[in-house]
């Protein structure tokens, strides 16, 4: 019997275990998004195409399962350009279907865009299905390359004769062989013997773990590593939750916002041990000077992560997960007091810790930002909750002042640094996990840039709580602007602002706002008891600053630290 | 470990899927990079699913070793070499229409005969030439021809194969499906 492209389709997204699917329609895709409403695919409705495609981030990052976007032809695509290239640069494993227009192309027809022109620099590949018989093969492909290796954003361009051609479905493949592509899963043997030997020896090691970790579903490799070692670990804005944050080994986040003592130790090791993390710019500050004085091995799937930016002295591709239980292996056979023979170094840490520790002060009056991030950090903690950010101040101070204690729990636009990604991401997760906890910690600026999205909660009923940290402006700009030109006008604020509760209550969910100190615990706990979804308007201190910091292309050492704190005794200090 | 070697000449020689978009995407990585490319010269292998692209390019040798890594990481590409650390023959093709006043003929042909370029056209007042060489020889001869006036250069960009001793370049034969060798430096990825 001979079906339609579209059928196709769904009959191999179900295949390859697809079963939500997020987007926004059009005429050429519309028999692509039209399942029947039994139908194993849920498809989520959102209000923009870049929103469709953080979600589908989002709901990767939480489950580790690719997400599936389907868009329609022209503004559809160009929409998602910004979200590809956040998948892009952060790794996230997405499928993007787009509409095409009928099989000629180049005759700027409405809603014409060459698709997969556009999507070259901002995708690991792109498909442009040619005839209808050949859809099972590139969705199979298309899946395997997002999620394999390092995992990335694949766009499929499915023209609409395509999707209408009638052919025979003769069932999905049951394998895939692509000659131009075959990641290396295991570390040469060599190189993780020469890497325990290092390890072996190192006095004062660190571990410098990143997103690699989470990709790799090794963050229990990575824990058993730390067990048998006893080295301090940090990790990076990426590979938060990695480690548990309880643990008595952990750093917190290094890098240009991270932890003092965090960064002291790369400064001061004998040997990195760096483990899917990619030696960005916002880590090594100057590379040029970073990593000097100590040996470096680098465990990475990709190779051009390796000796990219930082010469390495033991470089070892393959996955983490396989790399890391073969040098697990070779680690326990070593005989060696790890912990008494760190004893200096620990000591050291200490040291570092008490000069300069993650504070604030909240004193009457004000809520101070990392206050409120603090709280709502410490009070859902027990519920293992999935926290979604925007970018600027907050994300900063929620990275610093993280708690978590599993994987896949913490969703961030790193690379890019996209604006706006909280909303969406929160929801991706919550499609995923209609019944877990899920957060989303933003800013005045960055929720502005996918509000709409509240409509796609609420009309699914996905109860994402949102805490607005409201310091009515776009405060990481202000912070920089305050270092680059004290005396300019700042073209950050003021500005008008929307009622943030009204907002919620005019989009039918739940607004609380929360402007004293003394309102903070139980407003968090109001939010989070209360069903459906939530914006809380969190009214914080405009002025505050986000320290520790290295100044952009400055050297890791020249990090400018918090200020000595004032000896006021009716303040409340957290460490 | 940026630029401590000035920017020289690399070739690289590529084996590719022969498919609609996969040299405007090496060509993007490039790009990306600010590098302009020199030459790029692409055909069929002996295995028509497979395309050879050789192109030449001016950059930072540490660049380079990242433009390589990425160009590996496309999909489409099966193997990447740069010949350039490599032992290699190198050749391009010209075609070139040169002034041939009556008094400057016999010097032009005595020119043509010496790097043993051919007359392929001619008018009362111009030769055409094909020539063959490295990048040396071309250049000498268009220096030679030079003064007498070029109308119009044709190039085709160079092409350049590995020396047979060396492995890297037999390896590619292999994948290109030449000399019945098997077996390809990026086996393929299975998955089920
Ligand atoms: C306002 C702002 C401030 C920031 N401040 C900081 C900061 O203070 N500190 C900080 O760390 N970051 C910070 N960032 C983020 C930073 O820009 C980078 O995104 C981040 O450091 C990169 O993290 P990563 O090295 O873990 O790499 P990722 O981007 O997570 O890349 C993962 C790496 O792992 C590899 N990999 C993937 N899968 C596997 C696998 N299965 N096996 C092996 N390897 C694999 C990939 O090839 C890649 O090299 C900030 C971002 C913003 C927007
Ligand atoms: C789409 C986009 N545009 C611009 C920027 C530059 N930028 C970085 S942080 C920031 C301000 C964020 O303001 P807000 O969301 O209120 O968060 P805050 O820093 O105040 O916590 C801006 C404009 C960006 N990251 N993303």
């Amino acid at each position: 019997m001979k079906i339609t492209g579209a059928e196709i389709l769904l009959k191999s997204l179900v295949e390859e275990g697809v079963t939500t699917i997020f987007g926004h329609p059009g005429g050429v895709i519309l028999h692509g998004t039209d399942p029947a409403s039994d139908h194993p695919i849920k498809y989520i409705l959102c209000r923009h195409e870049q929103v469709a495609t953080h979600a589908a981030e989002g709901y990767y990052k939480a489950t580790g399962r690719t997400g599936t976007v389907m868009v329609s032809s022209g503004s559809g695509v160009t929409n998602c350009v910004t979200a590809l290239t956040d998948a892009l640069v952060d790794s996230m494993a997405i499928v993007v279907l787009t509409g095409q227009l009928p099989a000629v192309m180049g005759w700027d027809a409405a809603q014409e865009v060459d698709t997969v022109g556009t999507a070259r620099g901002c995708t690991k590949h792109c498909f442009m299905a040619f005839t209808t018989e050949e859809i099972p093969r590139i969705i199979k492909e298309a899946y395997f390359i997002a999620r394999s290796g390092r995992p990335g954003p694949v766009l499929v361009d499915l023209p609409q004769a395509v999707m209408t051609g009638c052919v025979a479905y003769t069932g999905h493949p049951k394998s895939v062989a692509i000659r131009g592509y075959n990641p290396q899963m295991t570390g040469h043997p060599g190189q993780i013997k020469r890497a325990a030997e290092l390890i072996a020896q190192a006095r004062r090691p660190v571990i410098y773990g990143g997103g690699g970790i989470i990709h790799a579903d090794a963050s229990e490799e990575l824990h058993e590593l730390v067990e048998i070692t006893q080295i301090p670990t940090t990790l990076t804005l990426m590979g938060l939750g990695a480690l548990p944050t309880s643990h008595p080994l952990w750093l917190g986040m290094l890098g240009m916002h991270g932890l003092y003592w965090a960064n002291r130790c790369l400064i001061d090791a004998d040997l990195i041990v760096a483990i899917g993390s990619r030696f960005d710019d916002r880590v090594t500050g100057k590379a040029c000077d970073f990593g000097r004085q100590c040996k470096i091995i680098h465990v990475d799937i990709d190779p051009t992560s390796i000796q990219k930016h930082v010469k390495v002295d033991v470089p070892i591709v393959g996955d983490v997960r396989c790399v890391l239980r073969e040098l697990n292996k070779e680690l326990r056979k070593v005989k060696r007091n790890w912990a008494r023979d760190f004893d200096e170094w620990y000591g050291q840490i200490e040291v570092w810790k008490k000069q300069h520790p993650l504070r604030y002060e909240q004193q009457q009056g004000v809520i101070k930002p990392q206050y409120a991030i603090d709280m709502i950090l410490r009070l859902t903690e027990e519920y293992d909750p999935i926290i979604a950010t925007g970018v600027g101040q907050h994300q900063v101070w929620a990275a610093q002042f993280y708690r978590g204690r599993k994987p896949r729990r913490w969703l961030t636009s790193g690379g890019l640094g996209t604006m706006g990604y909280g909303f969406p991401a929160a929801l991706g997760a919550q499609a995923a996990f209609p019944n877990g906890l899920v957060l989303n910690i933003d800013g005045d600026g960055g929720i502005q840039v996918s509000l709409s999205e509240l409509s796609t909660l609420v009309d699914y009923k996905l109860p994402v709580k949102t805490f607005v940290i409201n310091n009515k402006c776009l405060g990481m700009v202000r912070q920089w602007h305050q270092r680059v030109s004290a005396h300019h006008p700042l073209p950050t604020g003021p500005v008008h602002q929307p009622d943030f509760v009204k907002l919620a209550e005019a989009y039918g969910a739940v607004g609380i706002r929360i402007e004293r100190p003394e309102e903070v615990k139980a407003g968090i706990e109001k939010a989070i008891n209360t069903p459906g979804p939530v914006v809380v308007d969190v009214v914080v201190e405009r002025e505050e600053n986000c320290l520790p910091t290295i100044p952009a292309g400055a050297a890791i050492t020249d990090i400018v630290r918090a200020p000595a704190p004032t000896p006021d005794k009716s303040s409340q200090t957290w460490h | 470990m940026k630029g401590q070697i000035p920017p020289r000449r690399h070739i690289l020689t590529l084996l590719v899927e022969n498919q609609v978009g996969v040299l405007a995407r090496i060509a993007g990585l490039i790009a990306a990079k600010g590098y302009n490319i020199d030459s790029v010269s692409v055909g069929e292998t002996m295995d028509a699913s497979v395309s050879r692209i050789t192109l030449v390019v001016h950059g930072d040798d540490w660049v380079m070793e990242q433009v390589v890594k990425q160009l590996n990481r496309l999909i489409e590409v099966i193997k990447v070499v740069d010949l350039t650390e490599e032992e290699f023959i190198e050749r391009e093709m010209i075609l070139v229409r040169v002034n041939a006043d009556p008094p400057n003929r016999a010097e032009i042909l005595r020119i043509a005969d010496i790097f043993r370029a051919k007359v392929v056209d001619l008018t009362h007042r111009t030769y055409t030439l094909e020539a063959t060489g490295d990048e040396d020889k071309i250049h000498a001869l268009l220096e030679l021809l030079r003064p007498f006036g070029i109308k119009e250069l044709v190039r085709t960009g160079l092409i350049a194969i590995g020396r047979a001793s060396k492995t890297p370049s037999t390896k590619l034969e292999r994948v290109a499906g030449g000399d019945g060798e098997e077996g390809a430096k990026k086996s393929p990825a299975v998955a089920t």
